[in-house]
């Protein structure tokens, strides 16, 4: 069952960057897709810059409206992010989002011990609202780059632009290879870091840094999509936060703003107290409460 | 955040915004950006 759901989100990951960066002439050609799909958002960190985009990404639209300007409330980009957060909560980072299928897969290679948080993680996770307010909103509504506002997150840190964007551009196009510069070499290191760091870290940019993930982590508490928690069949066993990658206890479980409910917790409580929503069958561990709180009570 | 709210008034909420953002135009906003490459993004300028 671990395993089961394990491959299937995998496989959702996979489908999804798939399908949502599926403009294949764009990558042979160095272009990037300009069809009616455009006037829409995709629900995960993925630049519209990338050659196979096929929609806009939600930060970036959102940095473009306050840029403008004559800044208007940008009701667009925050209806997708509402029916998007509403709908999944962080469920997006956990199962749609390309970088996030990146990190993990970096994360499975099997070298250094690895390690569930940064040290100083208590603090270090608000790093994701300081990126949101001070540069998604305040950078790009304030900051001047020459003549016009910049989008200052996509500018000067998101490394899916590089990966997904810059990367596959510049080596399709040489004339845009020729202007990279100071500003290409800082988002390269940028990305390497975190490539780097996502080996031996669970998910750095999702923990620390992305603004995405921020606001989805809002809707968490109420989105369609939920773990719940039965706390009454609860035995207290802690299978649950050792099996959570980001180490969860079960009142946090799928309420927390740090949970992407990736759904790891749910196969290996013993009392299958921990159950997806829409209801799903109650999985027959074989076990009930009391032999387990027996068998707990032995181990002690 | 409290568990009172119910992700149905979210998503009717993110209706009525995208509802405003089609009338007020953004979504040609949106496309126009996401359709040219945006130098600031990919490092350049």
């Amino acid at each position: 069952m671990r395993r089961l759901i394990e491959r299937t989100r995998l496989l959702v990951q996979i489908i999804y960057t798939i399908v949502s960066n599926g403009y294949l002439y764009g990558f042979l050609r160095g272009k990037i897709y300009k069809g009616a799909l455009k006037y829409t958002c995709v629900p995960g960190l993925n630049c519209y810059s990338c050659p196979g985009a096929v929609g806009a990404c939600p930060m970036g639209a959102l940095q473009m409206a306050l840029n403008k300007r004559d800044i208007q409330v940008p009701f667009g980009v925050l209806g997708f992010l509402f029916v998007f957060g509403s709908l999944f909560g962080r469920f997006v980072c956990g199962w749609l989002c390309p970088f996030g299928l990146f990190q993990d897969l970096l994360h499975k290679i099997p070298i250094f011990k690895k390690k569930k948080h940064l040290p100083g993680h208590s603090i270090l996770k608000y790093g994701k609202y300081v990126v949101l307010f001070g540069l998604v909103v305040a950078g790009s509504a304030l900051l001047f780059g020459g003549f016009a506002k910049v989008p200052t997150f996509c500018k000067f840190l998101c490394p899916s632009g590089t990966l997904m964007g810059a990367l596959p551009l510049m080596a399709a196009d040489g004339q845009l290879r020729a202007q990279a510069g100071g500003l290409f070499c800082w988002k390269l290191a940028v990305l390497l870091a975190l490539t780097f760091l996502s080996v031996k870290i669970y998910r750095p940019f999702c923990q620390y840094l992305c603004p995405l993930g921020a606001v989805y982590g809002w809707f968490n508490g109420f989105s369609l999509v939920q773990i719940r928690w039965e706390k009454e069949d609860c035995i207290h066993c802690n299978a649950c936060q050792n099996a959570c990658p980001v180490h969860l206890s079960p009142e946090e479980i799928s309420v927390s703003l740090e949970c992407i409910k990736c759904g790891k917790c749910v196969p290996v409580c013993p009392v299958a107290c921990l159950k997806c929503s829409p209801q799903m069958p109650k999985r027959k561990t074989g076990a009930n409460r009391q032999e387990c709180s027996e068998q707990l009570a032995g181990k002690k | 955040m409290s568990r009172k709210w119910k992700w149905w008034w979210g998503v009717l909420l993110g209706i009525v915004f995208l509802g405003l953002g089609g009338l007020l135009g953004q979504f040609g906003d949106i496309f126009l950006k996401a359709t040219r490459i945006c130098l600031e993004c990919i490092g350049i300028g």
